[in-house]
């Protein structure tokens, strides 16, 4: 490494420009601590530098938004009083360095977030993406990444009730890690990341400080990787459930006491972000004393003090009179807390250590004054070549194909993926893992909070505008055959090199495509996260925007559409526009071609609303609704099959419409006659019953064994796993 | 009745296990584990989760929790006491139940529906159930694999499909009068048709009735 000639601006991630603006902030040299807190605080994973002023274009208003961006949790109305909170959050760049703790910690970040709004988190949610699993890398970057989900969020008590996987070589050197939660409240328990007014105490509860993750959000998440990459594991936080769920139940009770005026959860840039955000949002100053923090080990600076990326914290601001109670409390749940600072008239973050001023800067410029770059987009010229070569059909028999795609990993079951994961805690799963969409129902309501996670690298690949924008009208109708109607989205946004002009144009269309959809939909984004310098050795990955949409079903269907429910002799519906025969992007062009051209078919906004309107409705009465997404009609019917324990009989047609992935479509398997729709929107395909799955003219494949290739995708893979 | 519903730091399914006893008709209260008086209560339940993180062993440090005591106490009265996943590794810790759970088979957790064969009715938790009937609950642990080398349990159910090795099959282990079981997969998690099964009524119905009975 170079580093050590390197000014010390530098060595933190910081340009020379950056280091300019502090100085013009301060008027003089930064003292260290305060160049510390600049360069945590300027990082790209926590200023968003790069992408803020694109983040703009999204649609955040709706008259049931509570919180919206920039808080650390969006909040919608659910009626009745009640609130949903949600957010979704990357672990990429960690998970690669050591899979478990970077995973482990993601859930616990992802976790805090929500319980610093004040609600109860009742469900968490995975997407994650790694290289393809014949390479013995990739396949101990899956194991630890799904044991690191299941070690810390089964130990920290909330259910893991779904997600999404995908298998890519873009993805080898750079594993996807995301994370979404869901957390439920009563309005009147809102709370907010503000320090109060002057007089207020600040309160560090949870664990105690220590040196890891020094630098996390410039160093890990914030820059590409090369073959130095071993060299920073010691940037990767390492999680404690038992204290984290400690924690959760300490804040739920100050919470239901009245106890604190804000509070801020302690994440990357640490104390530094702890302090000067909850600050710079009320628009006070604070004192702080750094003396004052408890920490694991001696002798630590205050640079790394105000860097330390320790898990499990969380900053409590408190009225004077209420100190005694909070401490109480936190004394009774058995976690250790420490009064560190005062909220000040002004707006000045003043930090000593040992009787000395280390730090005295304006609170809001740590946030407020990031540096905001407009970085150069233009459109690859490669994107021409990709889009002039159609993609090609498949001419092996529907039977086989849909054989081969059952086997895939990322298409067959999830079951050895979710099967680790506490999935069923605290009675309100009402549809777990493997469906289109989780149903959480909200116990002593007829509420159901129905969400579902999506994206797809290889459609975005070669379409960023239109596949971000079929990724929003997919999540929508999974939530919609679950009986619920779309509410609103957070999205997670992984990228490769901004500085790349390709790159930022890919994150430019994404961001439309996920806008329009969002309007044509009249729902808003409520938050999100952005994850830039996914590339390894200069090869970017396949822009991966994630979006996590919660939809409200409110009733609940008595009974939800579930796939188990398909009976004998019950007839099977293609419901949405017909397709076509494009396979752009799909799996059979990667699983047969392994290739990935061609211009995917486009979404088609007016119709995707509809087709969402009329799957919400269905929901109510039809036993199975299912989406048509990734393998085309013939996986999903399979998958019906399989879940079901019946077969079924479809009528003959191009195997490229088996298996086309054009959106806004769904099966609906129903009784004779329940289906009342115009014949340009439902098409009866087949019929269920007997013990083999036939598809037009090509060999009966029986259910045995098409369980057991869907079954044994992952397993057979994991071989002494 | 009474039943006492303990929470160590780190439980997580008190909450479901209070709410699957008062669905039942049962009077079910949360006990902090600092607590060292169990009087007025007629059973006790430790729930599932992960008592003190797990730290050291499961179960190591939650038997020397305050309350552990009365629970012991409880016990020798012949009151009924039940622990479900990581209450059945705290009571085979605290050496209320033969045996300890070790690492499942094939070292991952696992959580989904196991089915179950009544194979000992002379239990507070089986004492509803019939002889060779079957009860489809979910499990969900890590450390589900019981074993015993001195073979003195009772069990009175067993996994039909044995999915993480335990000895004989053990679902759940009683002592030998009958009051004190540990199950590993959660009744609690079967009280509700819309989640899949109903089929843990029937133990936590038992117990209940066993409270009334002692």
């Amino acid at each position: 490494m170079t580093t050590a000639t390197q000014p010390v601006h530098r060595q933190l991630g910081m340009t020379d420009e950056e280091y300019e603006s502090v100085l013009g902030i301060l008027g003089r040299d930064p003292r260290p601590a305060e160049l510390a807190m600049y360069s945590v605080m300027w990082s790209e994973h926590c200023s968003y530098k790069s992408s803020r002023s694109h983040l703009r274009r999204f649609p955040t208003q709706a008259p049931w938004v509570v919180v919206g961006p920039g808080e650390n949790a969006g909040v919608v109305d659910l009626g009745d009083g009640w609130l949903a909170a949600l957010r979704i959050e990357s672990h990429n760049h960690p998970s690669f360095v050591e899979p478990y703790q970077g995973a482990a910690t993601g859930v616990g970040g992802i976790l805090r977030d929500v319980f610093t709004m004040g609600a109860r988190p009742v469900a968490l949610w995975d997407q994650i993406r790694f290289g393809p699993l014949d390479q013995p890398k990739n396949r101990y970057l899956f194991n630890g990444v799904v044991a690191g989900i299941a070690g810390y969020g089964n130990a920290v008590g909330v259910p893991t009730v779904g997600g999404e996987v995908e298998f890519d070589p873009c993805y080898s050197g750079n594993p996807l890690v995301n994370v979404m939660c869901l957390g439920v409240l009563r309005r009147e328990q809102l709370v907010l990341g503000t320090a109060g007014a002057p007089g207020t105490i600040a309160i560090l509860l949870g664990k105690a400080t220590g040196r890891d993750g020094i630098g996390g959000a410039s160093v890990l998440a914030s820059a590409s990787f090369d073959d130095e990459s071993e060299d920073k594991r010691p940037s990767v936080q390492v999680g404690d459930p038992f204290e984290e769920k400690k924690l959760i139940e300490t804040c739920l009770e100050l919470y239901d006491n009245g106890l604190v005026v804000g509070v801020q959860d302690l994440g990357a840039a640490g104390l530094s972000c702890a302090t000067s955000e909850p600050a710079g949002r009320a628009g006070v100053g604070m004192e702080v004393d750094l003396d004052a923090v408890h920490v694991r080990e001696s002798g630590m600076s205050a640079p790394e003090l105000l860097m330390s990326e320790s898990q499990e914290r969380m900053m409590a601001f408190v009225s004077p009179d209420k100190v005694d109670e909070v401490l109480d409390i936190a004394h009774k749940w058995e976690i250790d807390s420490a009064v560190v600072g005062t909220v000040r008239e002004g707006a000045t973050l003043t930090i000593r250590h040992h009787g000395e001023v280390v730090a005295e800067v304006p609170a809001a410029s740590l946030a407020d004054a990031a540096p905001l770059y407009d970085r150069p987009a233009a459109r690859p010229a490669w994107m021409d070549d990709l889009w002039s070569q159609q993609a090609r059909s498949v001419d092996d028999d529907p039977a086989t194909v849909l054989l081969r795609l059952l086997d895939d990993p990322a298409l067959g079951s999830s079951s050895w993926i979710h099967e680790q994961y506490d999935h069923m805690l605290f009675l309100n799963t009402i549809v777990g893992p493997g469906a289109d969409a989780s149903l959480i129902r909200i116990r002593g309501t007829e509420k159901g909070m129905a969400v579902s996670t999506d994206g797809n690298g290889r459609l975005c690949q070669l379409d960023p505008r239109g596949g971000s924008a079929r990724l929003v009208f997919e999540a929508a109708l999974n939530v919609a055959v679950t009986g619920a109607r779309p509410l609103a989205l957070v999205d997670n946004l992984n990228f490769g090199n901004p500085e790349k002009p390709s790159v930022m144009w890919q994150f430019r269309e994404s961001v439309e495509g996920i806008s329009q959809a969002c309007e044509s939909l009249e729902i808003p984004v409520v938050g999100g996260n952005v994850s830039f310098y996914n590339e390894t050795e200069g090869d970017d990955i396949h822009p991966t925007p994630v979006v996590g949409m919660l939809g409200l079903a409110d009733p609940m269907p008595a009974s939800p559409p579930r796939l188990s429910r398909a009976g004998e002799g019950m007839e099977v519906w293609e419901i949405g526009p017909a397709p076509t025969s494009n396979l752009a992007g799909s799996t059979v062009q990667r699983v047969f071609h392994n290739e990935l051209t061609g211009k995917p078919t486009p979404p088609e906004p007016e119709m995707a609303t509809k087709v969402i309107a009329i799957a919400a409705d269905m929901a109510h009465f039809a036993p199975v609704l299912h989406d048509i997404s990734d393998g085309g009609m013939a996986v999903a019917l399979a998958e019906i099959c399989i879940a079901s324990g019946l077969g079924a009989v479809i009528i003959d047609m191009d195997t490229d419409l088996l298996f086309s992935e054009d959106p806004h479509r769904f099966l609906a398997v129903c009784a004779p006659e329940s289906v009342e729709l115009p014949s340009d929107m439902a098409r009866r395909i087949g019929i269920m019953g007997g013990t083999a799955l036939i598809v037009g003219r090509s060999d009966p494949i029986a259910l045995d064994l098409l369980g057991d290739t869907y079954r044994n995708a992952i397993p057979r893979r994991m071989p002494g796993v | 009745m009474r039943t006492a519903v303990i929470v160590f730091p780190g439980t997580n399914c008190e909450q479901d296990v209070v709410h699957a006893l008062s669905t039942l008709g049962g009077d079910a209260e949360l006990v902090w584990h600092r607590e060292n008086d169990l009087s007025g209560f007629d059973g006790v339940v430790l729930p599932g989760g992960f008592a003190h993180g797990d730290y050291l062993r499961t179960g190591a440090i939650a038997r020397f929790s305050p309350v552990m005591a009365e629970v012991e106490r409880l016990a020798e009265e012949g009151l009924p006491v039940l622990g479900i996943c990581n209450g059945f590794q705290v009571l085979c810790e605290a050496g209320l139940l033969p045996g300890a759970l070790i690492a499942n088979r094939d070292l991952a957790f696992i959580c989904r529906f196991v089915e179950l064969e009544v194979t000992d009715t002379d239990t507070v938790l089986t004492r509803a159930a019939e002889a060779g009937q079957r009860i489809r609950i979910p499990l969900n642990s890590y450390e589900g694999s019981w074993v015993d080398p001195d073979q003195t349990g009772r069990v009175p159910l067993r996994y039909v499909d044995n999915p993480n090795g335990s000895q004989d099959s053990a679902a759940a282990v009683a002592n030998l009068r009958g009051n004190v079981v540990g199950i590993m997969p959660h009744p609690e998690r079967g009280v509700d048709h819309l989640l899949g099964s109903t089929d843990g009524r029937i133990l936590l119905e038992g117990f209940l009735h066993s409270m009334a009975l002692a």
